[in-house]
């Protein structure tokens, strides 16, 4: 019965949440909502036993939207509402409507026929992160190992675009050097 | 779900909510004093002997202050972004075994809400999300020192955090299961994980000032430059809850700390429960110690110290964590 409850109330807690991220024009509330949406999704994994992934699902979550949240800050003043250019709305639901349906159908269609069994039950006198562990070193060690390098490709890349001048610290230096600094800069737009 | 267990998990969640939120104020109090004994003043002393009954009066002021919300936030965010430090603080909570289990009445309790064996990694997730509450308090602001305060919110986030984790990987690879229960049990047979992880002790504990917020890193909510940053524009209970979630934090990650690298509560007997205690209160006063004697860093600093000193040092840690267990 506790099952129930609170998988109804998470299900409606993750859909309004996300509703609230779609429609509003404030970049706070949709970022607040997202968040909250992304920790309620962890529910369903406690729900479920999985309670390894459910406690990943919020450490990794709330670290991704508080970088959103750096990123917003920058961009946006919060604490107004955005203009967005809204185009004709009747067109915009019937479209994501659409488009909803059929990729719950072409994920559903191939295994509507199917009894759905579990590949890989859970282990007796095993907890869930040694679960994991097995499954993840074995059958799915190559897509594992391939998101590492995803990862690692995508820190190196991120380290180079955002270090042009990681040697060079604001803080520590003269009022003079900042100024000569300033300087050279001018110069060098002269010449281009 | 039999209802006694039911019955016995209400009542633990009120008493600890009960305990935690008094001891919170009482925190407040005990700092205000080891403060000043530290900078040769007394500290408070008029209220009740001793100045002990100054937290209930601070209590009643902030319980009875005007809740003033005003007009530029984005209120709804407002609101609830102190809601959100304090609960987050409790809900971790739910995994921390306070004390060895005991019999009372014939009954055997056991001081921990949910035994769940994922612990280490629900409480610091939870604890991790307890940052979103200055975050949005000071974004909610509509004031230059609360957005200040929210940007270096995000960025403690991303330091500590990356800190924290790698640090409590190498005596998780040691104990081989991630409940804080097991971890005491662990440490009853083969000694403190101190003395096997002293590089881990030491990077956790720094890692616990910056999630809490304290002294070192106390960039959050720094007085002497950006007022009381997220904390600028609230006023009576709600500021009075980011207060009691600072608190209760302070209490939760010392009992971490304590179960993780000093032997928790031993094998359970009356002696090492106190002993416990003992050594959750030498922590929280490692807290406020800092704050008598240590500096603030800058945000810059606490980026650097995390992530081109602190992180590098735990990954060697794990490194060579990992080549002993296997030679072992």
């Amino acid at each position: 019965m506790f099952e129930a409850i609170a998988f109804y109330l998470f299900s409606f807690l993750t859909i309004s949440m996300f509703y609230i991220t779609v429609t509003t024009s404030q970049a706070l509330y949709a970022l607040t909502a997202l968040a909250a949406g992304m920790i309620f999704i962890s529910a369903f994994f406690f729900i479920l036993g999985a309670d390894f992934l459910g406690a990943v699902q919020i450490m990794v979550y709330s670290g991704a939207v508080m970088a959103l949240y750096a990123f917003g800050m920058m961009f946006f003043d919060t604490t107004r509402e955005v203009k967005e250019k809204q185009g004709n709305r009747f067109v915009i639901v019937g479209l994501s409507l659409v488009a909803a349906v059929l990729i719950v159908v072409i994920f559903a269609a191939p295994i509507v026929t199917d009894n759905i069994t579990a590949l890989y039950p859970i282990t007796e006198g095993v907890g869930n992160t040694q679960d994991i562990g097995m499954v993840l070193f074995t059958k799915y060690l190559v897509p594992f190992e391939v998101a590492a390098v995803m990862l690692l490709v995508a820190m190196i890349s991120g380290i180079i675009l955002a270090g042009k001048k990681m040697d060079l610290s604001l803080t520590l230096m003269d009022e003079d050097e900042i100024k000569e600094m300033k300087k050279e800069e001018e110069n060098k737009k002269v010449l281009l | 779900m039999e209802t006694a267990y039911l019955i016995e998990t209400v009542i633990k969640i009120v008493v600890i909510l009960l305990v935690f939120s008094a001891l919170a104020g009482i925190g407040t109090y005990f700092e205000r004093k080891v403060l000043a004994f530290m900078q040769r003043r007394l500290g408070p002393m008029n209220v009740g002997p001793y100045g002990m009954l100054q937290f209930g009066a601070d209590a009643i002021k902030l319980f009875t202050k005007e809740d003033i919300i005003p007009t530029n936030v984005v209120s709804p965010i407002f609101k609830i972004a102190p809601v959100i430090t304090v609960s987050t603080a409790f809900i971790a909570a739910a995994a921390i075994p306070f004390l060895p289990s005991f019999t009372l009445f014939g009954y055997e309790v056991h001081p921990i809400i949910a035994d769940i064996n994922i612990g280490i990694l629900y409480i610091l997730g939870v604890m991790g999300i307890g940052l979103y509450g200055p975050l949005l308090g000071g974004m909610a602001s509509a004031n230059k020192f609360s957005l200040l305060s929210a940007a270096r919110s995000a960025v403690v986030f991303i330091s500590y955090e990356v800190v924290a984790g790698l640090s409590i990987l190498a005596p998780i690879m040691l104990v081989g299961s991630l409940s804080l229960i097991d971890f005491n049990n662990y440490q009853i047979e083969n000694g403190w994980i101190i003395l096997s992880q002293p590089v881990a002790f030491l990077m956790f504990w720094i890692a616990a000032f910056a999630e809490t917020g304290r002294t070192p890193f106390h960039l959050i909510a720094n007085d002497h430059e950006i007022i009381d940053g997220f904390g600028t524009e609230y006023s009576g209970m709600r500021w009075g809850l980011f207060y009691i979630g600072e608190y209760a934090n302070m209490f939760f990650i010392s009992f971490v700390i304590s179960l993780l690298f000093l032997g928790g509560f031993g094998d359970g007997s009356v002696i090492g429960a106190f002993l416990f205690l003992g050594k959750v209160a030498f922590f929280f006063f490692c807290f406020l110690w800092a704050r008598a004697a240590w500096p603030d860093v800058r945000p810059d600093q606490l980026m650097w110290l995390c992530w081109k000193v602190l992180m590098p040092i735990a990954v060697i840690n794990i490194i060579i964590t990992g080549v002993v267990i296997m030679e072992g």
